[in-house]
């Protein structure tokens, strides 16, 4: 213990009896911690919030898309193929279990126009289980019933950027509007939602899918289904979800008359493996901040050694008198290094303060949310610790080889 | 306590070798006070440092305290120096940042005998008469009293063997007077054997023997009366 705390004590006393040279030496240190602090922090605060509203929709919430057609040896984007019918989304609703709700879609593009508006927007022909499924809610009027879903009533609920556009300070359940040829009531409003992985909901109308049906011609299979963009799945535990997903794949695969050896005309894609890929880029990312930030800690790391060279020949005679006194090359390596561990060790405690201060500001102006977590804290400083073993340790040596009789010598 | 039989010291300076000591022949018994005296460059500082284990010598065969200690590694040669030698300096060399009382502590850190540090260390400043300066720093202290710090730090650790290279060279002579009066009464008191350099006949004169050395080589031994 006496054997550590000397040392320390002896690079304490260093450390303040050349107060703006040790800041000096620390400052490369202070600020390579305090900029990977404040980096790592902002990438963990992005992952968490990305992730949070990924959550928000329910990570019991799982795809299913079209995938890619191949033709004659060429293959398309994903999403392309008509592979994926209502009648698909009926039999994965009747036929297995775990499944509180289900929401295929059908998407077109229209001119929508109301009294002196116009804009174009995305119509979405959707089941009453859409709401539900995608955790969305209704700020004024309703969702469109079963009832109405079943009959195609000529009806529309509208994302509320669209109402913004379209009526501007006005109450619009009750108006009408148009959409192409056809003639559709407000009924309802979507609350505001923002941008999330299912696409902009703000942006859209939705109209029940059999209306959609008869609103823009839409394509069938030779086998005469209706034909949909892609089918929204939610379980009812995402415990479920693996074997939810397997069970579909089997159905649909069924459904499709997809022999053995044949590739999947559809992809089933849950929301967890989302979320795991998504936080997978922007780890990637966190890290690489965090590299380009750790740049400067070497550079920091440098200085340090820099500053222990000077030391160690200012010092000449004291290491001359320790050795004299019966210090081995030993005890004098191991007092150089532990100073500039303790030197860099400290850069790292007040590198982290700052990280912090600039971490907790960076949050308050609103531009990103950071998160500042033990794992990074404690990373950081025991790279500083690293980097003034690392970095003091030729300099020890040096200090250690020293010849007594020449170092007692020396002025 | 010190058996040197016929050692010889050659340093190399680039392509150039220079013999500093041949042939010394010495004996100091156990509880003697021995002063080495000689012009310079005569090779007193050298025969003090190979008798403090600084240095190996490049001839010759080296005794302390029953042990051959002439072939022994330099971290050997630590360790004797820790266990059994203190060292005055003519110019202190005290650690400036430190006090008086860990100063001393230094020394006995090295000393492999490492427990009550800091009662023996109080013992050893009390013995030299520094117990109510022991928190001062040496840019504090007289250079009567550094010097007497440096014995305290070379005594602490009850070392059988004390090196002093000119102990009172930087000393005006009232403080060297005291310093040479505490080194005898160590001696007297503890059986302390002290080998010391000097170029003061008043101070060799406190020594029980003179060792004269010229060129490299013992020419006299004197018994003080």
């Amino acid at each position: 213990m006496r054997k550590l705390f000397e040392p320390i004590s002896t690079a304490w006393l260093g450390i303040i009896t050349h107060k703006l040279r040790s800041f000096l030496t620390i400052l490369g240190v202070v600020i390579g911690v305090a900029a990977v602090i404040a980096l790592m922090s902002i990438g963990k605060g992005t992952e968490r919030s990305v992730i949070s509203s990924i959550q928000a929709l329910g990570a019991d919430l799982m795809f299913v898309r079209p995938g890619a057609t191949t033709t004659g040896g060429v293959r398309t984007a994903i999403g392309s193929a008509q592979t994926l019918t209502l009648e698909d989304a009926q039999a994965i609703a009747q036929e297995m279990p775990y499944i509180a709700g289900i929401a295929p879609q059908t998407s077109t593009s229209l001119q929508i126009i109301t009294g002196s508006q116009n804009m174009r927007s995305q119509v979405q022909g959707v089941t009453p289980d859409y709401l539900y499924v995608y955790n969305l809610e209704v700020a004024q009027g309703s969702f469109f019933t079963e009832y109405e879903y079943q009959t195609g009533a000529r009806i529309a609920v509208i994302g509320s950027n669209v109402q913004e556009t379209l009526f501007p300070e006005t109450n619009p359940v009750g108006m009408q509007i148009r959409a192409g040829n056809y003639v559709l009531r407000v009924v309802g409003v979507l609350a505001y939602k923002g941008t999330s992985v299912t696409g902009q909901t703000d942006d859209a109308i939705f109209v029940p899918l059999t209306t959609m049906q008869i609103l823009s011609n839409q394509p069938r299979t030779s086998r005469g289904e209706y034909i949909v963009s892609s089918i929204g799945i939610k379980v009812t535990d995402q415990k479920y979800s693996p074997a939810v997903k397997e069970a579909i794949t089997d159905l649909l695969r069924y459904r499709h008359q997809l022999g053995t050896g044949v590739d999947n005309d559809f992809t089933v894609t849950s929301l967890e493996e989302i979320i795991s890929s998504v936080s997978s880029v922007i780890n990637q990312m966190t890290f690489l901040l965090g590299a380009i930030a750790a740049i400067s800690l070497v550079v920091g790391g440098i200085g340090v050694m820099n500053i222990m060279l000077v030391s160690v020949i200012e010092r000449t005679r004291e290491i001359g008198v320790r050795k004299a006194l019966g210090a081995r090359e030993g005890d004098i390596w191991g007092q150089f290094l532990t100073e500039a561990a303790f030197l860099t060790f400290t850069g790292g405690i007040i590198g982290v303060a700052a990280g912090w201060v600039i971490s907790y500001f960076v949050n308050r102006s609103g531009l990103v949310s950071t998160v500042v977590t033990a794992d990074i804290v404690v990373l950081a400083v025991s790279v500083s610790i690293g980097i003034g073993l690392f970095f003091g340790f030729y300099p020890a040596w040096q200090a250690s080889r020293l010849n007594p009789i020449e170092a007692l010598r020396a002025e | 306590m010190i058996q040197l039989d016929g050692i010889g010291k050659i340093y190399q300076m680039g392509k150039r070798q220079l013999e500093v000591l041949h042939g010394v022949t010495l004996r100091i018994e156990k509880g003697e006070m021995v002063a080495i005296m000689g012009p310079s460059g005569s090779g007193k500082t050298t025969l003090l440092n190979l008798i403090g284990c600084l240095d190996k010598p490049t001839s010759g065969m080296y005794v302390l305290d029953g042990k051959e200690v002439s072939h022994l590694k330099a971290g050997e040669l630590a360790q004797v120096r820790g266990q059994k030698i203190g060292f005055v300096f003519q110019t202190f060399n005290l650690l400036p940042q430190f006090s008086a009382l860990a100063n001393v502590e230094v020394g006995l850190r090295y000393s492999w005998n490492t427990d009550h540090l800091r009662d023996k260390a109080r013992q050893a400043l009390t013995r030299v008469g520094l117990a109510d300066r022991i928190g001062h720093r040496p840019t504090e202290l007289s250079g009567g009293e550094q010097q007497r710090v440096a014995i305290a730090r070379a005594i602490a650790k009850d070392p059988p063997l004390v090196l002093a290279d000119e102990p009172t060279g930087n000393l005006d002579s009232r403080s060297g007077a005291e310093v040479m009066a505490l080194l005898s009464s160590l001696h007297e008191e503890q059986g302390i054997t002290l080998v010391m350099i000097t170029h003061d006949p008043n101070i060799a004169h406190y020594c029980q023997r003179i060792i004269r050395l010229m060129d490299g080589q013992v020419v006299a031994e004197e018994k003080v009366l």
